[in-house]
C-alpha cells in the first residue's frame, strides 16, 4: 500500500508539474514566434511528458553515477556506442555511394541504420568466422571458467578477452562460430520456409477452389498444435530415425522447423496473393490465356516483394529463436558445433553469482546478448521498410 | 441574417505539399472572397489544387501540405494565427465540410444519427433528443425516404445517394456559415445525382448558408453556383458570374473546358441485315452464384461500328462484358464470334479466339502491374499473339506507341507510376491493340479521367477505329460519352435490355420511361436546367423515387 501512495504521489507531482511548465512556457515572451505558438498550442500531455522525461534522465544519471550498477552502466554505455557508431554509419552511407543509395539513406530513420549496421556486422562475422576467430571453435585449452574482461586481478586472461567455459574453450571463438552455426542454420530454414510457403499461398490464391480450401485446411490442422512442443515431438522421432547421425539431426531440424513456419508464410502470401489476384491486370493476363507460373512469378510474386520482405525479416527471428530454444533444450545443433543457444544453457547458472561477481553472470549473458541485439536489429529494419512500402501506396 | 456581408477573406494564399524530398506549390497565391449566402463554385481538372484551397478555407492543410504566406479570414477571425481552441471551436459548429465518398466519411460502425448528434452535443448547441428532432426535421428537407427511421439505420444500409444527402444534413446539424463541398456527386449514378443536387441546393438556400462547391463537372457548377472561379494547376484562370462565364468566357483554358462536350462523331449508318456482326450476344442469361443478373440479354456489335451499352451501377452492363470474354458462364444463351459459338469459359478458348476480343480498363491504376515497364506491357501480347521476339518486337511496340501518340523514346522504360492517368489509359489501349484484335471492349474507360483527357482518349479510339476497322462495344453511364462516340446504343437496367437502336433514334423522343429518366438527368451547361427540369417532371419523380415508381408501374 505504501509503495501505491509512493507511485501514485510522484505521478501527481509529475502532473502538477507539467502544468507549470506548461504555464510557465505560456506566460514568457519567447524571442521567437515560434516557440511562442508551440506553447500556446501545446496540449497538457506534452507538458507532462517533458517532466517525465526529466525525471527518467535524473533516474538513469542516479544509477549511473551514485548507485553505480555495473550491469545498468554496460547497457547505457552500449546503448550510446550503438547510437553514436550507427549515427557514423548514417552520415557516412548519406554521403558516400551512388545517388540512388544516398537517397535511401536520407530517407533512413536512425534505428533502420542500427539496425543494418548490425545485420553487416553479424554477416561478416558469420562468413569470415575461421579468418576473425582467434581459435578453433573446438579447441580446448587448459585454463577453465576464465573471467571475462582479460584481467588477471578479476579472475581474466588477456589471451582470452571474453574467457573460457567449463570444458576451457575460448568464449570469444565460440561466440564467433555460435554466429555462423545459429544464423546460417537459421537463414537456411527460413529460406526453405519462404519456398514452401508462397509456393502454396500463391497457387492457393490463384486456382482457389478446393485446391485453396484443402492446403489451406491442412495448414490450419498443423497450426493448432503449439508450434514448440510440435516442433520438440517431430525433433526426438527425428532424433531416434537418425540415430548417431549427428548432421541427419540437424537437416532433420531444418526441415521440421521450415514446414511448421511455412504455414504462416502461407497464410500470408495466401493472402497478399488474394488481394493482387482481383487486380485488373491479373484478369487482363488470365484473358491472354498466359498460364499458371507465368501468372505467380511475373505478375503476382514482384507485387507481394515487400510484405513478403518483410515477413522474412520477422519469420527469420523466430526461426532463429526457435532454433537457439531447441538447442537450449539439448535436441537442436548438437555439440561440439558451437551454437548460441547451446552457451546460454551451458553457462546458465553462473546467473547466481551476478551480485557479487558482475564479470562471473555476464557469460551467459554474452550469448543471450548476441541473440537479443540480432533480434532487434532484425525488427528495426523490418518496421522501417514495413513504413516505407505502406508509405509508397498512396 | 443579412446577405452581402463578406464571410470569408482568403488573401493571396501559398500552399506547398511535401513530395520527393523537397516543398512544391500546389497553390500560387491565390485570393478568394465569399459572402454571406453565396454559393461560389471551384473547378479545375485533378491536381488544380481545388481541394487544398477548399480545405484553406478552413484554416487547414492536409498531412504534408503546408501554408507558406497568405491570410485566411473567417468572419474577421484569422484562421491562420488561431489556436487550436479557437479552430476547434469553429469547425462543425460554424464551418462543415461534405466529403466525396459519404461511404468511406461514415463510420460504419454507429448509426447515422447518433454521428449526427455528435457534432451539436460535442459544441453544446443542443441536447440529444433537440439534435435527434431536428436530424429527423433536416432528413424531411432533404427529401429522404421514411425519415423518422432512415437516422436509425447503419451506414451500410442505405443507399449512395441517400448517403450524401444524410452527409450534408449533418454538415447542417449546427446551421454552419459555411459548408465546404468537396466532389459530393461525383461518384454516383446520374439519376441519384440529380436528386442530392436538388436537395442541396433546396436546404443551402433555405438556411441562407454559404457554400463552397468543389468539382470538376461544368455542368453540375452551374446549377449550383452564383459565382465560378476556375483554377489550373494552383493559379487562378478567371473567376466571375455564372451567367457571364458559361456565356463569355474570357480566357483560353476556360474556353476549351466549355468545348469539351461539343465533340461528336458522325453516326455510321447501320450495318445491313445480313451483314455478318463480329459478335452476337444471343439470349444470355447470367447469375452470380444465384442471384440473377441478366436476363435474355442480345445484341450485335458489327465491324466499325461502336456499340455503347448504357445504365446505372448495378444495370449489369460490366457483367455482360464478362460474359463475352467468357469470365462468367452464362446459365443460357450464347455468344457468337463472327458467326462461330465461343466456348463459355475463357480457359476452353483459343488463343486466336482470345487475341480477337480484347479489353480496356476504367481504372488504369489496377489494369496496368505496377513492377513493369511499359516495353514489357505492351511487349508481352506482342510476343505471346504475334510470336513476335527482339528487334521485331522491340519495333512494333515501338509502333504501337507512335499509334497512340506516345514519345517511343521517352515513355518505354518507364513505370506505369512515372505516368498520368489519361497516359496510362493511352497504353491499356496499346495493350489491348497490340494483339491485333478486331473487337475490343472499352469498360468506362473515360470515367475516372479529366474532361480534356477523356475528349483526348475518345478521339484517339475514334481514329483507331477508322484506321484498324475495330468493333467497339462501349460500355458507359456517361451520356455524353454516349453522343460523342457510338453509333448505336443499348440501354440497360435491372439485367434487362430496355431499350436498343441506332444513336440519333435514341436521342429523339419517345423513349422508354427510363430512358427518358436517365437523358433527363444529364446536367446540362444551362444554369437553369435543374430548375425547369424539377417543374417539368416535379421534385418527387427524379432519381430513386421516380425509379421505385417505375418499378411498382
Amino acid at each position: 500500500m505504501d509503495a501505491f501512495l509512493w507511485y501514485l504521489s510522484w505521478a501527481v507531482a509529475i502532473g502538477i508539474f507539467g502544468w507549470v511548465f506548461r504555464f510557465v512556457g505560456q506566460k514568457v515572451q519567447w524571442p521567437s514566434d515560434k516557440l511562442n505558438v508551440y506553447f500556446r498550442d501545446m496540449p497538457l500531455m506534452v507538458g507532462i511528458g517533458f517532466v517525465f522525461g526529466l525525471v527518467i534522465l535524473y533516474v538513469v544519471f542516479h544509477y549511473y553515477f551514485i548507485d553505480k550498477s555495473t550491469f545498468f552502466r554496460w547497457a547505457v554505455q552500449g546503448f550510446v556506442i550503438f547510437a553514436i557508431t550507427s549515427w557514423l554509419f548514417l552520415a557516412l552511407g548519406k554521403h558516400v555511394g551512388t545517388q540512388a543509395t544516398r537517397k535511401v539513406f536520407r530517407q533512413m530513420p536512425l534505428t533502420a541504420a542500427f539496425g543494418i549496421l548490425i545485420i553487416i556486422i553479424y554477416a561478416i562475422m558469420s562468413i569470415f568466422a575461421g579468418v576473425i576467430a582467434p581459435y578453433g571453435q573446438e579447441e580446448i585449452f587448459e585454463k577453465i571458467n576464465v573471467l571475462p574482461g582479460g584481467d588477471p586481478a578479476l579472475g581474466g586472461d588477456p589471451r582470452f578477452p571474453l574467457g573460457t567455459d567449463q570444458l576451457g574453450r575460448d568464449l570469444l571463438s565460440r561466440l564467433i562460430y555460435g554466429g555462423q552455426n545459429t544464423v546460417g542454420i537459421a537463414f537456411v530454414t527460413t529460406i526453405l520456409a519462404f519456398l514452401i510457403g508462397t509456393t502454396f499461398g500463391f497457387l492457393a490464391a490463384t486456382l482457389s477452389g478446393w485446391f485453396d480450401q484443402a492446403v489451406s485446411r491442412v495448414v490450419d490442422a498443423l497450426m493448432a498444435i503449439p508450434q514448440l512442443i510440435f516442433a520438440l515431438l517431430l525433433l526426438t522421432i527425428a532424433t531416434a530415425w537418425a540415430g548417431s547421425n549427428k548432421e541427419l539431426i540437424t537437416v532433420y531440424m531444418i526441415v521440421i522447423i521450415a514446414v511448421l513456419d511455412s504455414t504462416r508464410v502461407f497464410r500470408l502470401a495466401r493472402a497478399v496473393g488474394f488481394n493482387i489476384v482481383v487486380m485488373d491486370y491479373i484478369e487482363a493476363a488470365k484473358l491472354r490465356g498466359e498460364n499458371l507460373s507465368y501468372l505467380i512469378f511475373r505478375e503476382i510474386l514482384p507485387n507481394a516483394y515487400a510484405p513478403l520482405l518483410a515477413e522474412f525479416g520477422l519469420r527469420f527471428c523466430f526461426v532463429f529463436l526457435t532454433i537457439a530454444a531447441l538447442s537450449f533444450l539439448g535436441i537442436g545443433i548438437q555439440p561440439p558445433l558451437a551454437d548460441w543457444g547451446t552457451m546460454v544453457r551451458d553457462l546458465a547458472q553462473f546467473i547466481n553469482f551476478a551480485q557479487f561477481s558482475p564479470h562471473t553472470a555476464a557469460l551467459p549473458l554474452m550469448a543471450a546478448g548476441a541473440i537479443a541485439l540480432l533480434t532487434v536489429a532484425v525488427n528495426f529494419v523490418v518496421d522501417w521498410m514495413l513504413h516505407k512500402s505502406s508509405g509508397l501506396k498512396d | 441574417m443579412n446577405t452581402g456581408q463578406l464571410l470569408v477573406k482568403i488573401e493571396k494564399i501559398v500552399i506547398q505539399g511535401r513530395s520527393d524530398e523537397q516543398w512544391l506549390p500546389i497553390i500560387n497565391s491565390v485570393d478568394l472572397h465569399l459572402n454571406r449566402g453565396e454559393v461560389l463554385g471551384l473547378i479545375g481538372e485533378s491536381g488544380a489544387g481545388k481541394s487544398t484551397l477548399g480545405l484553406a478555407a478552413m484554416g487547414f492543410a492536409r498531412d504534408g501540405c503546408r501554408i507558406v504566406s497568405g491570410t485566411v479570414e473567417f468572419d474577421g477571425i484569422d484562421l491562420i494565427s488561431a489556436d487550436a481552441q479557437t479552430k476547434r471551436s469553429l469547425l462543425g459548429s460554424r464551418i462543415a465540410y461534405v466529403a466525396q465518398s459519404a461511404a468511406a466519411s461514415f463510420n460504419p460502425a454507429h448509426k447515422i444519427i447518433n454521428q449526427h448528434t455528435e457534432a451539436p452535443i460535442q459544441h453544446g448547441i443542443s441536447s440529444r433528443p433537440e439534435s435527434e428532432k431536428d436530424a429527423i426535421e433536416l432528413y424531411r428537407r432533404l427529401r429522404l425516404p421514411t425519415p423518422d427511421e432512415i437516422g436509425f439505420r447503419y451506414p451500410h444500409q442505405v443507399s449512395g445517394g441517400q448517403l450524401q444527402r444524410a452527409m450534408t444534413a449533418m454538415a447542417m446539424s449546427c446551421r454552419p456559415d459555411l459548408i465546404i463541398f468537396d466532389e459530393p456527386t461525383t461518384a454516383l449514378d446520374v439519376t441519384t445525382q440529380i436528386e442530392v443536387l436538388a436537395a442541396i441546393r433546396d436546404i443551402v438556400k433555405q438556411f441562407n448558408t454559404a457554400a463552397i462547391y468543389i468539382t470538376h463537372d461544368l455542368a453540375v457548377v452551374a446549377q449550383m453556383a452564383d459565382r465560378i472561379k476556375v483554377l489550373l494547376k494552383g493559379d487562378e484562370v478567371e473567376e466571375s458570374g455564372t451567367d457571364s462565364m458559361l456565356k463569355d468566357p474570357k480566357e483560353d483554358y476556360t474556353k476549351s473546358l466549355w468545348a469539351v462536350r461539343s465533340f461528336t462523331r458522325e453516326e455510321k449508318p447501320l450495318a445491313s441485315k445480313e451483314e455478318m456482326p463480329v459478335v452476337r450476344v444471343r439470349n444470355v442469361t447470367a447469375a452470380y452464384a444465384k442471384i440473377p443478373v441478366l436476363h435474355d440479354v442480345s445484341f450485335d456489335i458489327h465491324a466499325s461500328r461502336t456499340v455503347a451499352v448504357v445504365g446505372e451501377s448495378g444495370s449489369g452492363k460490366s457483367t455482360v462484358a464478362r460474359c463475352i470474354t467468357g469470365l462468367l458462364k452464362p446459365s443460357q444463351g450464347s455468344i457468337e464470334f463472327d458467326g462461330v459459338p465461343l466456348p463459355a469459359d475463357y480457359r476452353q478458348r483459343t488463343v486466336e479466339q482470345l487475341k480477337q476480343a480484347q479489353m480496356i480498363y476504367q481504372m488504369a491504376d489496377t489494369a496496368l502491374n505496377p513492377r513493369k515497364r511499359i516495353r514489357e506491357i505492351i511487349g508481352r501480347p506482342v510476343e505471346f499473339y504475334l510470336g513476335l521476339r527482339g528487334r521485331k518486337k522491340e519495333e512494333r511496340v515501338r509502333e504501337l506507341l507512335d499509334q497512340i501518340e506516345l514519345d517511343p523514346d521517352q515513355f518505354i522504360d518507364r513505370l506505369p507510376s512515372e505516368l498520368s492517368g489519361g497516359q496510362k489509359q493511352r497504353i491499356g489501349i496499346a495493350r489491348a491493340l497490340a494483339a491485333d484484335p478486331k473487337f475490343i471492349i472499352c469498360d468506362e474507360v473515360t470515367s475516372a479521367l479529366d474532361q480534356l483527357v477523356a475528349e483526348g482518349i475518345l478521339k484517339l479510339l475514334a481514329r483507331l477505329q477508322d484506321s484498324l476497322g475495330l468493333a467497339y462495344m462501349f460500355i458507359t453511364h456517361d451520356l455524353a460519352t454516349v453522343r460523342a462516340i457510338s453509333d448505336e446504343v443499348v440501354v440497360m437496367k435491372d439485367g434487362r435490355v430496355v431499350e436498343a437502336g441506332g444513336k440519333t433514334a435514341m436521342f429523339t423522343p419517345p423513349h422508354h420511361e427510363y430512358t427518358s429518366l436517365l437523358l433527363s438527368s444529364v446536367p446540362e451547361m444551362d444554369p437553369n436546367w435543374l430548375t425547369e427540369l424539377l417543374e417539368q417532371r416535379g421534385v418527387d419523380n427524379i432519381g430513386d423515387a421516380a425509379i421505385d415508381r417505375m418499378n411498382q408501374a
